[in-house]
């Protein structure tokens, strides 16, 4: 970590965003090396500070926020203040990005939307998340994750055949979101370097989860047949048997692709051995039903030594427990602890790693208005933001 | 100009994971490479299969590599080699995901071809990182959702352990990847170096999970409990999750209980004032909902969610979602044309830039299409 050149270095964000979508993208640029700057509301503050899950807190912030909001900076400042605002436009006139997720025509309103912020700074890359697009009948809907994993078929992809849609239960829309997000800016910032244009970026939940699907998608598009899960152990419905997940002795397998022969040999399955592979996508249901008649015989290891003999892709599901004692995930050192005063907070880190060290930052997500001294010195001292660029 | 305008990116990468990447890398303008095996190529073009074909090759195949160019060789063989070399000396990125060991033994590991091309960002996909007991399995979406915990987070309570039925492990690396190799060309404008970046599968789907595992972390190791009925998420309170009605299904996100109960009509939600109930008795609550919202149309209910401001949404299949003006408004079909001459519906890039859509008619490429093509841009020599 000590000889790492964090990539973004120098670049200064202005996150003008809540919950998860956009405060996820800038937790990016900051763990990448950008000086990420919250612009939160000077009483109430980012709502996210208010959003638990599991009723966990640290001090008066969720550690949901926390969680999402580490690495950052805070400046409060009331966007309906016109001196205020002005200060704003001071931060916005020097920056490097501009991250929101307000509802379409909020910028607008308050007066910092692309078009009139770029009259400021020309080369600031300004990047919006919305729910649905900024046009049509959907613009004013939340958007909120589970709301959006149903309007995009994406519930009708999880669990078997004949359940109700399942949603997955992570809020995979706000975080595919975010990710596009960051991809934008970060193309955007390749070409100001050769050109010194600035840039609008944006995208939306509901394109994040369409593109998300895009295998699924296209498969529909070419066929016009709407994805069906299988009736049993459905893990992907474009998928033929195999692939799913089956019961055993003592836990689950989880068993990917492979040949129907090759898979009848490993776990001595004779009755496997006459279907054809044809019978693989025709036959889907009445093939795994055997598998999982068959698995349920022995414990998880046993058949994962056979399969694994074999070269076939198998894992045993695990819990958390099981995975965060695990040498595979301890080899990872994949959390780190955040210093908060009066509590240590274990977390994630990065997921990259660059030119072969793993990226940490023990900084804490910050209190509301913590760097508005800090910050207003750097405006009147007309230092702000120059600390050397890469 | 685009936003990736001259840049050159070289895929040696098969499947899902790090050809996403380079997706959404051609996506905004820069010139994919499909480094491709002789003969057979991307295991993806026979493999990885839907029984939906395109060309003899799957639909997931054309869906992953529009908007590339496919330069055939054989690693093994000296003379492919030295011009696969050649590739590189010019090019700005590379990217691989194969199994640790085999970039040593074909001599085109960062270290080997730094010397060649100080400058390149390099980028890496693993399975589980390059150390550890699981290095050398394969490391394939389904076995990565089931070894980090993701599957017990979604479906009921009585259910088995349930994987998202999309390739979501190998779209998420593929996102990573594509951060870090942009933050790596960033830094090489500014600094005129080059560039290693390496993520796994397994450490990208605990990324993904970092809210929740960060409660698993700090209370006491507490497994996610999924909720007996209509679960959504395990760590959130009732309503949240997908109920069944008279004609269909409807969702419903966070809420307040006795503002819904009043809004539905339902007065037996009247009696959970108390706010951490919503919490603890969430499969009484969601009993009352299920039992409450069966015999009435999604449309009814709709009718007085909507105004009330409650956040709900009709649940939609894909037939019934391309049939809305509001999908329709996206934009998010476009055709392309493949190497073969064959149209190919599909969707876009998500990402708009200075308001416009991102769209190429590029299909994707056949086998060795562009070997001449490349040699000649690059002046290979033999």
């Amino acid at each position: 970590m000590t000889d790492i050149v964090l990539p973004l270095k120098g670049l200064v964000v202005l996150e003008f965003c809540q919950y998860l979508s956009g405060p996820s993208a800038g937790l990016r640029l900051a763990d990448l090396g950008a000086r990420v700057i919250k612009i939160e509301h000077p009483e109430k503050g980012e709502a996210g500070r208010k959003l638990s899950i599991k009723n966990l807190w640290v001090g008066s912030d969720s550690l949901l926020f926390h969680t999402i909001n580490r690495n950052k900076e805070s400046f409060t400042a009331d966007l309906k203040d016109a001196e205020e605002l002005q200060t704003v436009k001071q931060l916005i006139a020097k920056a490097d990005v501009l991250i929101h997720n307000f509802r379409p025509g909020v910028m607008e309103k308050i007066g910092l939307d692309y078009s009139t912020v770029k009259q400021i700074n020309p080369s600031l890359i300004y990047a919006e998340i919305s729910g649905y697009g900024k046009a049509g009948a959907w613009q004013g809907k939340p958007g909120q994750d589970l709301l959006l994993q149903s309007i995009t078929g994406l519930a009708y992809a999880s669990g078997d055949q004949g359940d109700a849609p399942v949603p997955c239960g992570v809020s995979i829309g706000d975080n595919l979101c975010g990710a596009q997000l960051v991809q934008g800016i970060l193309a955007a910032l390749i070409r100001r370097q050769k050109t010194g244009q600035g840039a609008l970026v944006e995208t939306s939940l509901m394109e994040s989860l369409l593109d998300f699907q895009f295998e699924l998608l296209t498969t529909y598009f070419a066929s016009g047949q709407q994805p069906v899960r299988s009736k049993i152990s459905n893990a992907n419905p474009l998928l033929s048997a195999p692939y799913g997940v089956y019961a055993t002795q003592d836990g689950y397998l989880a068993i990917a692709m492979m040949s129907l022969a090759q898979l009848a040999t490993a776990i001595d399955c004779h009755i496997l051995h006459s279907y054809s592979q044809s019978d693989a996508f025709a036959k889907r249901d009445e093939i795994k039903e055997l598998i999982a008649q068959h698995v349920a015989g022995n414990r998880s290891s046993y058949w994962l030594e056979k399969l694994h003999a074999a070269g076939l892709w198998s894992m045993e599901i695990m819990d958390w427990q099981q995975l965060s004692t695990h040498e595979g995930y301890l080899c990872l050192e994949m959390e780190q602890t955040i210093n908060v005063p009066g509590a240590d907070i274990t977390t994630t880190r990065c997921p990259i790693k660059i030119d072969g060290s793993r990226i940490y930052s023990g900084t804490p997500a910050p209190l509301l208005g913590e760097h508005n001294q800090k910050i207003q010195e750097e405006i009147l001292s007309e230092h702000l933001f120059t600390q050397p660029k890469l | 100009m685009k936003l990736l305008q001259d840049i050159i990116v070289l895929d040696f990468s098969q499947f899902l994971s790090g050809p996403s990447a380079s997706l959404r890398l051609a996506d905004m303008g820069a010139q994919v490479i499909k480094i491709e095996k002789k003969g057979t190529g991307d295991i993806c073009r026979q493999l990885y299969v839907s029984d939906v074909m395109i060309e003899g090759e799957s639909t997931i195949f054309h869906a992953i590599n529009r908007n590339k160019q496919s330069y055939a060789a054989d690693l093994k063989d000296e003379d492919d080699l030295k011009k696969i070399k050649q590739l590189i000396a010019k090019a700005d990125v590379m990217i691989h995901n194969f199994r640790p060991g085999v970039m040593k033994r074909l001599g085109l590991t960062y270290d080997d071809v730094k010397k060649i091309n100080p400058q390149i960002v390099y980028g890496e996909v693993s399975g589980y990182g390059d150390e550890g007991p699981w290095k050398g399995l394969p490391g394939q979406d389904l076995l990565l959702q089931a070894i980090s915990g993701l599957s017990w987070l979604s479906h009921n309570k009585d259910k088995k352990p349930t994987p998202t039925g999309v390739a979501v492990v190998d779209i998420l690396t593929g996102t990573h990847l594509a951060q870090g190799l942009l933050a790596a060309l960033y830094r090489r404008g500014a600094l005129g170096i080059g560039g290693l970046v390496q993520v796994s599968m397994l450490e990208s789907i605990l990324d993904f999970q970092f809210e929740l595992l960060t409660c698993f972390y700090n209370d006491g190791g507490q497994l996610p409990q999924r909720s007996a009925i209509s679960n959504g998420n395990a760590y959130l309170s009732a309503p949240y999750g997908i109920y069944k009605t008279a004609d269909g299904y409807i969702a419903l996100a966070m809420g307040d209980i006795p503002m819904l109960g009043k809004t539905l009509v339902c007065n037996e939600l009247d009696s959970f004032q108390d706010k951490d109930e919503w919490f603890s008795k969430r499969d009484e609550i969601k009993n009352v909902l299920t039992e409450h919202l069966g015999p009435q149309t999604t449309a009814h209910w709709l009718s007085l969610l909507e105004p009330a401001g409650i956040w709900c949404s009709e649940v939609m299949d894909y037939d019934m979602l391309m049939q809305k003006d509001a999908y329709k408004l996206l934009h998010m079909e476009m055709e392309v044309r493949t190497g073969a001459g064959h149209t190919v519906r599909t969707t876009r890039c998500p990402v708009r830039i200075d308001g416009k859509m991102l769209d190429s008619t590029l299909g994707a490429p056949v086998l060795g299409e562009h070997n001449a093509e490349i040699e000649e841009q690059f002046s290979v020599t033999p």
